[in-house]
């Protein structure tokens, strides 16, 4: 009965993802002629809205903000969106840190709509409260701040916020009752350690820095993983391969781009299955990953239209999309 | 006090289930369906008439459900004033006979209210598929209307 309680928004969702960007409207909008003609077609096809302005930040912004206005009409427990959130939540953490640390403090460096507020954020690490914050950030808060203060070590720093992050995003799967949450946790952890081991490897880090941004996860062995990263590439793309991310190890072999894209329609497939999924909360962590994802794409196309790259180019940057 | 019971107490028992337990799978059935509509209808208003005909598709059992009672009721004399004496083994074939419809067309409204569900998410996706959408939730209704048929073949053998 309880994952009936999700009805109305679903088949709400449903509709909705009718409007969501295919393949071939993608394509559409790659072949705009430039930048304008871009954000022309956008604005045609119901993005931004009538009091934004044609801008590349305003629209995108605008459409960010629509995600969030949709599901609280919907009157779901936003709470189940959380694990969504952490990477922003975060985010702002490391921000106050490094302005309250560095006492540089710079224009919209914090997302809005996080339990805690920038400013507030600002306050707890000013005046060490770290028992104001959620228990998932305050061991990271008070380690990024010492390495900051007493080491001076601007990447540890972040790397300490980054693994609070996919931890706490590992908890949160775990705890969950949803699959999606449960899946989605899995394969983000798992995206950003393979993402960490392959920077790792390129930049010739250490073998202890790789422990330390890596977080455990169910599908990667991370100790094996960090030890390929110290063995080279080619270590890296055979223990992927045999861990069941032979795509992965495809996409690194072919480029960089390739295998940021592969990142991303990674999180795609996971939530793939929710497209035939009539009930439970699923559908829509997934169509708010989904709108996330095309915001995203085309952010990379507006982008990549601005410095006047090639169709080619473009479309080799391109992710996914969810229908 | 089950032996104190009159036949024309387990008569009306009988038809009470079967409107009772075929209305409350009616009532999930259709309620579960009406939830998902009013999902597509508050983005898609054009969408109305063909997710309503799919919402109502589970409030059959509830009136097969009544049919069935209202057979019971009247084939002995059970409505109105002039009612006759049943025996209590009369009374209990009545309620025997009543139990198809009443068990049946519970567990299929349920059901068949989830499987229209599905079906007005695949209208809200792909209106032109309304046809083919329509029959999964009907293929449901074929167990309600077997357990329809026995029940209304079993009151006049009674």
């Amino acid at each position: 009965m309880s994952e009936t309680k999700f009805t109305y928004a679903v088949a709400r969702i449903r509709a909705l993802e009718v409007s969501l960007f295919s393949a071939s409207v993608i394509e559409q909008l790659i072949a705009c002629r430039d930048h304008e003609s871009c954000l022309r077609f956008l604005a045609e096809r119901g993005w931004g809205g009538a009091d934004v302005p044609l801008t590349q930040d305003a629209i995108l912004t605008r459409e960010r903000e629509k995600i969030w206005e949709t599901m609280r009409e919907m009157q779901v427990d936003m709470s189940v969106f959380d694990v969504l959130s952490y990477p922003n939540w975060f985010h702002n953490l490391k921000a106050a840190v490094k302005e309250v640390c560095t006492g540089k403090s710079g224009a919209n460096i914090f997302y809005e709509g996080t339990p805690l507020s920038g400013e507030e954020l600002t306050r707890i690490i000013q005046e060490k409260d770290y028992q104001a914050l959620p228990e998932n950030m305050r061991g990271a808060a008070e380690e990024a701040v010492d390495a900051l203060l007493h080491g001076g070590d601007g990447q540890l720093c972040d790397v300490i916020i980054d693994r609070a992050t996919l931890d706490a995003i590992m908890e949160a799967g775990r705890a969950a009752k949803d699959a999606i949450i449960r899946d989605y946790a899995e394969s983000t952890v798992a995206v950003a350690d393979i993402r960490i081991a392959v920077r790792a490897c390129r930049t010739g880090k250490s073998l202890e820095f790789m422990k330390r941004a890596l977080a455990p996860c169910g599908s990667l062995d991370i100790d094996r993983l960090a030890h390929a990263a110290l063995a080279g590439m080619d270590a890296v793309t055979e223990y992927l391969s045999g861990a069941g991310y032979a795509a992965a190890a495809e996409a690194i072999k072919e480029s960089p781009s390739a295998f940021e894209r592969w990142c991303d329609n990674r999180i795609i497939e996971t939530i793939r299955p929710q497209k035939t999924n009539p009930f439970s909360v699923g559908p829509l962590v997934a169509y708010v990953i989904a709108r996330e994802n095309e915001i995203k794409t085309v952010r990379i196309i507006l982008t990549c239209k601005q410095n006047g790259l090639s169709d080619d180019s473009i479309r080799e940057r391109v992710r996914e999309m969810y229908v | 006090m089950l032996a104190s019971i009159t036949g024309n107490g387990w008569a009306l028992f009988g038809a009470a289930l079967a409107v009772i337990l075929a209305g409350c799978g009616s009532a999930y059935g259709v309620g579960v369906a009406g939830q998902a509509a009013s999902g597509v209808v508050s983005e898609d208003p054009s969408k109305f008439a063909k997710v309503l005909v799919i919402q109502l598709l589970p409030g059959t059992q509830g009136i097969y459900g009544l049919l069935v009672a209202f057979v019971a009721l009247s084939r002995y004399g059970l409505l109105g004033s002039g009612s006759v004496e049943l025996d209590v083994a009369t009374g209990l074939m009545v309620m025997a006979a009543c139990l198809p419809i009443g068990i049946v067309g519970l567990i299929s409204a349920m059901h068949q209210g989830r499987t229209a569900v599905a079906a007005i998410g695949i209208v809200a996706k792909k209106p032109d598929q309304f046809g083919k959408a329509m029959l999964f939730p009907a293929m449901v209704e074929t167990y309600a209307i077997l357990a329809l048929l026995i029940s209304i073949l079993a009151l006049p053998a009674v």
